[in-house]
């Protein structure tokens, strides 16, 4: 081959590769960014001021017309509430399967017993809260890309800034909030529905009874399998609203622009997801055995 | 009032402002005319700072505004008022709200007020009892007057005019115009206008400034660049395309 030749060949393996590298880089490091001016901007909003009006009552009328309470509030209504009828209906029905599943294999060694056990240390490290935010983050993830994208390209985000309000502030603090206190709040929910998918099956299929499939579910289950999977849960919040609110801000294009950031905004949440668990799974096997 | 000085911006390596040179007088409204995409947006979006520009810069009342720390800019841009050319409303608040927004975010008044302000603006472009409606609900020309009403909602010194008339019908283009002739008029704001409707152009312009190739070929008063000699300006004031021959760009 000639140094020419070989040349150009060089060149073409690896110039993409160095683009490409560059490209996460860029990436990982305007995503960082903007979760580190997010913190910036939490830290900044009257945190102390809210926590002494939420615990009184009587000052609880305060926070209604507190305009950034306000924009939380909306904010966890549309990624929480609204989205409880999903997380409901995905967990219930994998406990439910979950519970086939295994009797299907604990039948052959007759440990059926030992389904509830299963189904509930299943859910809570794992599939609460893995499910959860994969849920959370096509329905909400996308939405908020395809909302802050849209707002974008129709110079929504520009107009805010010559209103001298801060985009950050404004549009991903809150929503960086809501999603940190609710993907929490849901995936604990979904534990318990997913739970009781998995005593649906057992007592009503499989005949277990209903005091030992409970007694076999409360006695295996430990305070940490609650606690890192909402600890999970408050991780996966902070990738979802990262990446949908850093993906909507960088959109550029139109409509295909807006379609391109939402399905990529999805896309990188859920790989990120994986990885994260598959990270903190192993973390907390080795460093709480 | 607003100097901009050598201002270069490139994009992709398409130079888009080569070395752009504008003095705003303070009271007087300034027209921006040139082709689509030459740029003239771009400029206007410097003077508010929503551009870095690669070099050059851009004073207003002395303060050069890309050297500003975000804080000193967020209370710079308290004197601006922009509406864009899509009017870039807030889809999700309604037509009050929208124009309420610096009010509610940036002033200690009280809802009454704030609603009195919002009445009076509206009020201002030719609009009543729109206040709860949705900008969806709006036809086009409503919804540039509602963003326009936004724009003046905090008694701006100046105020950027994105391509006010594009996109609405003549009728309406004119209704658009002389509410601009008004604020100049009645309140003396300060204002730059970025269009390519020489008819809106003569109409609102103290001077008229031809944006070109990323430059400033020509300021002058309307008069001076109706009988203008430079065959730059002369062609776009008359609407004749390079050698007859339609140029895709």
């Amino acid at each position: 081959m000639k140094p020419a030749a070989a040349e150009s060949v060089t060149r073409r393996l690896i110039a993409p590769l160095g683009e490409s590298s560059l490209a996460f880089f860029s990436y990982l490091g305007g995503s960082s960014l903007l979760l580190w001016q997010i913190l910036i901007g939490f830290g900044a909003l009257p945190w102390g001021r809210w926590v002494v009006n939420l615990a009184l009552p009587w000052r609880w009328k305060v926070l209604r017309n507190d305009r950034k309470w306000q924009l939380v509030l909306d904010q966890m209504e549309k990624v929480g509430v609204a989205s409880f009828p999903l997380v409901f209906l995905t967990s219930l029905f994998t406990g439910m399967v979950l519970a086939l599943q295994t009797a299907y294999q604990l039948q052959k060694i007759s440990a059926q017993l030992y389904i509830g056990a299963l189904v509930a240390l299943s859910m809570t490290r794992e599939l609460g809260p893995v499910l959860t935010a994969l849920v959370i983050a096509g329905r909400v993830g996308a939405a908020i890309t395809a909302e802050l994208g849209t707002m974008r390209v129709t110079e929504q985000i520009d107009a805010l800034h010559t209103l001298s309000t801060d985009p950050l502030r404004y549009l991903a603090v809150p929503r960086i909030v809501a999603l940190g206190v609710m993907l929490p709040m849901l995936t604990f929910y979904a534990d318990l529905i997913g739970i009781l998918g998995g005593y649906l099956v057992g007592v009503y299929k499989l005949g277990i009874g209903s005091s030992l499939y409970m007694n076999m579910t409360w006695n295996s289950l430990r305070f940490k399998d609650f606690f890192t999977g909402l600890f999970k849960a408050v991780v996966f919040a902070a990738i979802i609203s990262t990446i949908a609110c850093y993906e909507g801000f960088e959109t550029e294009g139109g409509a295909e622009g807006v379609g391109r950031s939402t399905t990529l905004s999805v896309v990188i949440s859920f790989i990120l997801i994986i990885a994260a668990d598959c990270f903190f799974t192993a973390l907390f096997y080795f460093v709480f055995p | 009032m607003i100097e901009i000085i050598n201002l270069s911006k490139t994009f992709n390596s398409h130079q888009v402002l080569d070395g752009a040179n504008l003095d705003i007088r303070d009271g007087e409204t300034m027209v921006i005319i040139g082709r689509s995409g030459g740029g003239k947006t771009v400029l206007l979006k410097h003077i508010i700072g929503l551009m870095q520009p690669d070099a050059g810069q851009v004073i207003v009342e002395g303060e050069e505004i890309f050297r500003l720390t975000p804080e000193e800019l967020g209370r710079l841009r308290l004197k601006f008022g922009m509406l864009f050319q899509g009017a870039a409303l807030f889809d999700s608040l309604t037509v009050g709200e929208n124009v309420a927004f610096a009010l509610r975010e940036h002033t200690p008044m009280g809802e009454e007020e704030i609603q009195e302000r919002v009445r009076e603006c509206l009020e201002l472009v030719g609009l009543k009892g729109v206040e709860r409606q949705k900008p969806a609900e709006l036809s086009g020309g409503m919804r540039k007057r509602v963003g326009l009403a936004r724009a003046l909602a905090m008694r701006p010194r100046v105020i950027l005019y994105d391509e006010p008339t594009t996109g609405v019908d003549p009728m309406m283009a004119d209704v658009i115009n002389r509410l601009i002739k008004q604020l100049h008029d009645r309140l003396k704001v300060t204002g730059v206008v970025v269009t390519h409707d020489m008819v809106s152009a003569y109409k609102v312009g103290d001077r008229i400034a031809m944006l070109h190739e990323g430059k400033i070929i020509q300021v002058g008063t309307p008069e001076e660049i109706r009988g203008t000699s430079n065959p730059v300006v002369r062609r776009f004031i008359l609407g004749i395309s390079d050698n007859g021959e339609a140029k895709v760009s």
